[in-house]
């Protein structure tokens, strides 16, 4: 299995990466999300071998690798533009790691059908690949780099060049692939959905740092920073002071949230205000602005058509999810979920 | 609004519309603008050609004996250019992958260094080959044991390996650096180590240009005179060499005729396959994003790989420029009498003994005249190649339809070698060959297609908007010329003037052809300097050669300077 350990680069002089340590278990994915430019691309890349890190060791099996060049390392990388050679018809980019390898003709032909058949690409052989869309040719990249069956895969944003549709098909195939072969997986994205489909668990990449590590299930339940809750969309972020120890100061009212076992009176806190799901929630037309309940509250601004619900924007900054659309101008109150971010 | 000179707003409205032109590219005045560049190509090149076309056809070239002396120098025009080529390969590919791949030191510097050689004058490398390995050059001097290497097939094919080796690294460095990284690095994480990253995925990828400039490579070689001439010598005789010959020393000027067409018709196959292979290579460039592969060596090997290369690089095209004008200033010879008693010192006898009209030399004015000659042809060539380049670049600037099919037969004298124009001069105008007026023509025909090639980017790039924007605001034809063209052409014709003084200064092929013994060039002078013998003639070369170079250098300069950016690439 690999480890990373305290893997260190800097950019330009500013530190890219600083101390980043995680571990990929047998036959599980895990999925580096965070913003362009966070290092993620990077991250990737040092493992492969095709950058030095500054500090910090990349192991496999307990085995440092730090002096196996990038051929040597049997990790598969697919890139987002997909890196086909475009001197070889697709049979041959499908092969070029098997003859790498110096596999006998018959088995590198068996090998090939193989992996064209894992991803639905039986009869391409022969094509060029220039003459392919971007999604078989995308597929013919996942094809290569699943051939000589790498001891981990590698994805570098490998879908981000793809129109919505069919980035949620081949998604979808590129899930039951990675289950089927049982092959660990590293998924660089910097789509939360993409994420949040594909892995079994979620790391996600901040100024340099891994800010949260968990199951899908676990970061969206409890995204721990104000950061992340923001990055993942997950509610609305919100400043307040702790007043006791069921209540929280902010400028949109007093909330009654449980921080103490954190904080102290006294102590700036985040609050995350998840809007409840549109069939759940009601706004209930109101006078004050002020709140003490599990609600916030605010002039209509904005109404969004979201295909099965209403995203309803206040004119304080906050939103709330709706069946129906509201009046803009209208003052009203809904129901939200509040939770103490750490 | 005030009414202007296209008679009021309304009016000028119409006037000024797509099909608005300047008065000079009006349907009327087009003939104009090709009449004296046409009328010259083909009084100077077109005629002289068709005459030599004849001469081939006669019965008294078309003998056993000529095809037998023909085939022998077609085939070792090709055996030698052949060799260059594959010799230039072997040090322009590690060297192309230096600079596409590595930051080093002095990058800059060493490529413009490698590029020099390519603009200079055939004599002036064959006057510094010379002065580095000559018999009487520096390293003969200095181990006295070892073999001038002068003389031999290996001076030809290492002086053609210095000229070309910036094709190489420009084509083959191009296509390197906008090859996408990813393609080697996903060859890398599918298991090839870097060896075979480069024969799998690398070299097919670098094909087509590689054969286009190999092709490129090899037609500069197969065309090739002064450097054979020069520091090969009589026994190898290409076809320019053999033609040379034949109009000269033995002549004879229907074999002459016959081993210019052959050249010819080879040229033009080649030159018409590097064309197509050259559009093609443009479609496989792949869109790069994730960073550069350009970097600084690491690891021991690259380290190693890089500095000798830079040494290896360095050293060879410096040696030869610099041993040049060194050997000029440099005494190297027994004094008269004194056979084994070598003399060595600082000196400026060479430089002095220019302007001393020597009885029993080699020419009957003294040598520095011929450095006046130059520079007075030079002018010439350069006033009447502007005169009737100008107009053609403005024609085919904005090209009709016609006009696009003359686009090529302008550039033909590029493709048609030199000493081969020499001879369409003697056979067409021999009567004329006692006037020194006939060689700025000679030179004017090799210099148009580079004056055209310059001005015509420069041209089309001045948009049709400023004209009719000037026009609307009431500016004449002569003042839109004027406030508006010239201002913004002033730099490029300033280059296209270089261009042209420089190809004359340095044009050696035809000249040697067509000069009067009386009006030689400074290349002309150079090479009668080499051919004979005497420690004071050879001197007195090397000084001619560095005085030509440091002309050409500065030239050069200019033209860098004056240049556009992105024009007048190969």
């Amino acid at each position: 299995m690999l480890e990373v350990r305290d893997i260190s680069k800097t950019y330009e002089g500013k530190p890219l990466l600083e101390n980043i340590s995680f571990t990929v278990g047998v036959g599980e994915t895990i999925c580096l999300l965070g913003e362009s430019g966070s290092g993620k691309s990077t991250l990737l890349r040092i493992i492969a071998g095709l950058e030095e890190p500054e500090a910090g060791q990349v192991l496999w099996d307990r085995l440092d690798l730090a002096s196996t060049p990038p051929h040597l390392r049997d990790f598969g990388l697919v890139f987002q533009d997909y890196a086909l050679f475009p001197h070889l018809d697709v049979y041959d980019n499908v092969a070029f790691g098997l003859k790498m390898r110096r596999m006998p003709q018959d088995e590198i032909s068996r090998r090939v059908a193989n992996s064209m058949e894992l991803v639905n690409l039986g009869g391409f052989e022969r094509r060029k690949t220039t003459e392919l869309s971007g999604g078989e040719q995308q597929r013919v990249a996942l094809a290569r780099a699943l051939a000589p069956r790498p001891r981990l895969l590698m994805f570098d944003e490998p879908l981000g060049a793809l129109d919505r549709a069919l980035r949620e098909d081949l998604l979808n195939e590129l899930r039951a692939i990675l289950h089927q072969t049982n092959i660990p997986a590293i998924y660089v994205t910097h789509d939360q959905e993409e994420a949040f489909t594909i892995a079994d668990r979620i790391l996600i990449l901040h100024d340099g740092d891994i800010v949260r590590e968990g199951s899908p299930a676990e970061v969206w339940a409890n995204p721990g920073s104000a950061w992340v809750a923001k990055f993942l969309g997950l509610g609305n972020v919100i400043e307040g002071k702790v007043i006791g120890t069921h209540k929280v100061q902010t400028e949109f009212g007093d909330f009654p949230v449980k921080c103490a076992h954190k904080h102290q009176n006294g102590d700036v806190v985040h609050l995350l205000a998840r809007p409840l799901p549109a069939g759940k929630a009601r706004a209930v037309t109101v006078r004050s602005s002020r709140n003490e309940v599990n609600d916030i509250r605010g002039i209509v601004t904005d109404v969004i058509f979201q295909q099965d619900r209403f995203k309803v924007t206040f004119d304080n900054g906050l939103y709330i999810y709706l069946d129906e659309a509201p009046k803009v101008g209208k003052r009203v109150s809904a129901k939200v979920k509040v939770e103490c971010l750490a | 609004m005030e009414t202007g000179k296209h008679g009021g707003t309304n009016k000028s409205k119409g006037v000024i519309s797509s099909t608005w032109v300047p008065v000079y590219l009006s349907t009327f005045s087009r003939p104009f603008l090709w009449l004296f560049p046409l009328a010259f190509l083909i009084i100077f090149f077109f005629f002289p050609l068709s005459r030599i076309f004849a001469l081939s056809l006669d019965t008294s070239a078309l003998t056993s004996e000529n095809l037998r002396i023909a085939y022998s120098a077609l085939r070792f025009t090709f055996y030698q250019a052949v060799l260059s080529t594959l010799l230039t390969l072997l040090l322009g590919l590690p060297a192309a992958y230096l600079f596409a791949r590595y930051e080093f030191r002095g990058k800059s510097l060493l490529r413009a260094l490698t590029a020099v050689p390519f603009m200079l004058p055939t004599v002036v490398v064959a006057a510094g080959f010379n002065a580095l390995f000559g018999p009487r050059g520096l390293i003969h001097a200095v181990f006295p044991a070892s073999f001038p290497f002068v003389g031999t097939l290996w001076a030809i094919l290492i002086a053609h390996v210095f000229y070309n080796t910036t094709i190489i690294i420009r084509v083959i460095g191009n296509a390197l650096s906008s090859l996408d990284p990813k393609l080697e690095q996903a060859a890398r994480s599918l298991g090839a180590d870097p060896r075979r990253v480069w024969w799998n995925v690398t070299l097919p990828l670098l094909r087509p240009s590689l054969f286009a400039a190999s092709l490129l490579v090899f037609l500069f070689d197969f065309t090739s005179f002064g450097v054979i001439l020069l520091l090969g010598g009589p026994q190898f005789s290409t076809l320019e060499v053999e033609i040379y010959f034949r109009v000269l020393r033995l002549p004879d000027l229907s074999l002459a005729a016959l081993l210019s067409v052959i050249q010819l018709i080879c040229t033009l196959v080649f030159s018409v396959s590097y064309t197509r292979v050259a559009a093609r290579t443009t479609v496989q460039t792949a869109p790069r994003s994730a960073g550069s592969s350009i970097r600084k060596p690491k690891t021991l090997r690259e380290r190693m790989f890089v500095g000798v290369f830079v040494f290896l690089l360095a050293s060879f095209f410096l040696l030869p420029l610099s041993a040049l004008p060194f050997r000029s200033l440099f005494r190297l010879e027994a004094d008269r009498g004194q056979r084994n008693e070598i003399q060595y010192g600082f000196t400026t006898g060479y430089y002095r003994e220019l302007f001393v009209n020597r009885r029993g030399s080699v020419f009957y004015v003294p040598p520095i005249r011929a450095a006046i000659n130059s520079i007075g042809y030079a002018g010439a060539t350069v006033m009447l190649s502007l005169l009737l380049g100008f107009p053609a670049a403005l024609a085919l600037a904005r090209p009709t339809r016609v006009e696009k099919i003359l686009d090529p037969l302008v550039m033909l004298p590029l493709g048609s070698s030199a000493v081969m124009l020499g001879l369409g001069f003697i056979i067409s105008y021999g009567a004329w060959l006692t006037s020194p007026l006939l060689v700025p023509f000679a030179h004017t025909l090799v210099a148009l297609p580079f004056v055209i090639r310059t001005l015509q980017p420069a041209i089309a790039s001045v948009p049709e908007r400023l004209h009719q924007a000037a026009a609307s605001l009431g500016a004449s034809p002569l003042q839109v010329w004027k406030t508006i063209d010239w201002p913004i052409l002033r730099r490029s014709t300033l280059a296209a003037a270089t261009f042209a003084f420089t190809i004359s200064l340095g044009e050696f092929g035809a000249t040697l052809l067509i000069s009067r013994p009386e009006y030689p060039t400074i290349p002309v002078a150079i090479e009668r300097f080499l051919s004979q013998p005497g420690g004071l003639n050879y001197g007195q070369a090397m000084a001619m050669a560095t005085l030509l170079m440091v002309l050409t250098v500065a030239s050069i300069l200019l033209i860098e300077k004056f240049r556009l950016p992105g024009a007048g690439e190969f």
